[in-house]
């Protein structure tokens, strides 16, 4: 991270965006995971300054980051280059142009921009029709429910550290689930994998959300 | 009230991997529509996928990426973004996809005994539609051929397994013989999805075989 957000700065050097500068300052102090937490916390504030001010600057750094990952990820499950170009670059528009629908409370940015990539990959190059769930409804957040958006972060950061400590074919395993190359009954062996908490944690913004809501209809 | 069966986990991480045919898909987006517990696990699936996302190889982009995007994001800037929208009837969002949006577009036919169907989707993988049955009516015997997802919308079915409300699921595969019966105080509306019958040596009841004796 710190390395890609050094050439981030060195190519964009006369960006005079202070939040970014700060951010890199801290970077260099915090330790690896605080660092990621920082990094994590940082793509939510794009996502919320994208949607608030139509920060274009913002907007590009997280682009810079997630779309060169993006295309990777619609490479992987079978697109051409220009086919995953070509999709990437929709899939970033659909960021911006749903940036205010991200909740910072149920899902990081990662996990929040994977499911718009993996939409995308679906429909134009797995041609799979899955139908969507109706969205939870949106709430501004509050102070205490910025601690939530915190911890939600937080397990995406332990998550991650959990799969880089699997054996390689269970890492092997998640990959080719995602990119629509696993047979099928294998990819029942997803369900093995140490997602506990995080799916406890997900219950419990879900269930505040729907208290808060509650007591709005009163 | 509180959904009782819920939907298992290997299907629902199909279900995040885009990997489950779009028949069984409906019943996943409608359920999770509906309950908390499921639409949580599916979230946590995604996690997965965000963190794969993360640990991505960083492909190159073209030298022009960030201008065309910009360009994308301004053609369709005035285009309007539908909201996070709740249904408030019986039908779930997912289902009245099907029918652009209003259920006035439902063509439901009768297939006897008062029993009516709305075919929502019939690809080769698998097939869903819609059920209507009148209170207390019982569907003939069936065994199934792969897998068979029911979930209720409106009123309530029982039979061999247990009683079945809103929200509810029921999973059925070669080794289940059942004869629903609708409960009486109501019409049971419910979403069905079947394997095709001609898909032979199907991945789904492998994949079930663990938990489907329930």
């Amino acid at each position: 991270m710190i390395r890609e957000n050094t050439i981030f700065y060195t190519d964009r050097a006369k960006s005079t965006d202070v939040l970014m500068s700060h951010m890199r300052k801290e970077n260099k102090l915090l330790s690896e995971k605080n660092m990621n937490k920082n990094s994590l916390n940082n793509w939510s504030e794009c996502l919320k300054r994208i949607s608030k001010d139509k920060d274009a600057i913002a907007f590009r750094h997280l682009f810079e980051y997630f779309a060169p990952r993006v295309k990777s990820f619609l490479i992987k499950s079978g697109g051409s280059v220009t086919q995953a170009e070509e999709s990437m670059q929709e899939a970033m528009a659909t960021v911006w142009q749903k940036a205010s629908m991200f909740d910072p409370q149920k899902a990081s940015a990662s996990t929040w921009i994977f499911t718009i990539a993996r939409n995308k990959q679906l429909d134009a190059i797995r041609k799979i029709n899955r139908p969507e769930p109706e969205e939870l409804p949106w709430m501004e957040t509050e102070q205490s429910d910025a601690r939530d958006a915190i911890i939600i972060q937080e397990e995406q950061i332990n998550l991650a550290l959990a799969v880089s400590k699997l054996p390689k074919k269970n890492r092997d395993l998640i990959e080719k689930a995602f990119y629509g190359d696993l047979s099928h009954s294998e990819i029942s062996k997803l369900t093995k994998l140490p997602l506990g908490t995080v799916k406890s944690r997900i219950r419990l913004s879900i269930d505040r959300l729907r208290k808060e809501l509650g007591k709005k209809l009163q | 009230m509180k959904t009782k069966h819920h939907i298992p986990s290997e299907i629902l991480s199909a279900y995040s991997t885009g990997s489950l045919p779009e028949a069984f898909s409906i019943i996943v987006a409608c359920h999770i529509s509906l309950c908390d517990h499921c639409r949580a696990e599916v979230e946590a699936f995604d996690t997965l996928g965000g963190v794969l996302i993360d640990n991505e190889e960083r492909a190159n982009i073209d030298l022009n990426s960030f201008e065309q995007t910009m360009k994308l994001i301004d053609k369709q800037n005035n285009s309007c973004l539908a909201s996070g929208k709740k249904s408030s009837d019986i039908y779930p969002t997912p289902v009245k996809n099907y029918f652009g949006g209003s259920i006035e577009n439902i063509k439901w036919k009768s297939v006897g005994g008062g029993i009516k169907q709305a075919i929502l989707v019939n690809t080769k993988d698998a097939s869903a539609r819609l059920l209507s049955i009148p209170p207390g009516a019982q569907l003939p015997d069936h065994s199934h051929k792969g897998l068979e997802m029911t979930m209720v919308l409106q009123g309530s079915f029982s039979d061999e397994i247990d009683n079945f409300y809103r929200g509810d699921v029921e999973l059925g595969d070669d080794n289940l013989t059942h004869t629903p019966k609708a409960g009486m105080d109501e019409h049971c509306i419910c979403i069905a999805a079947t394997e095709a019958p001609l898909v032979f040596n199907s991945w789904l009841p492998k994949l079930l075989q663990p938990f489907i004796r329930i």
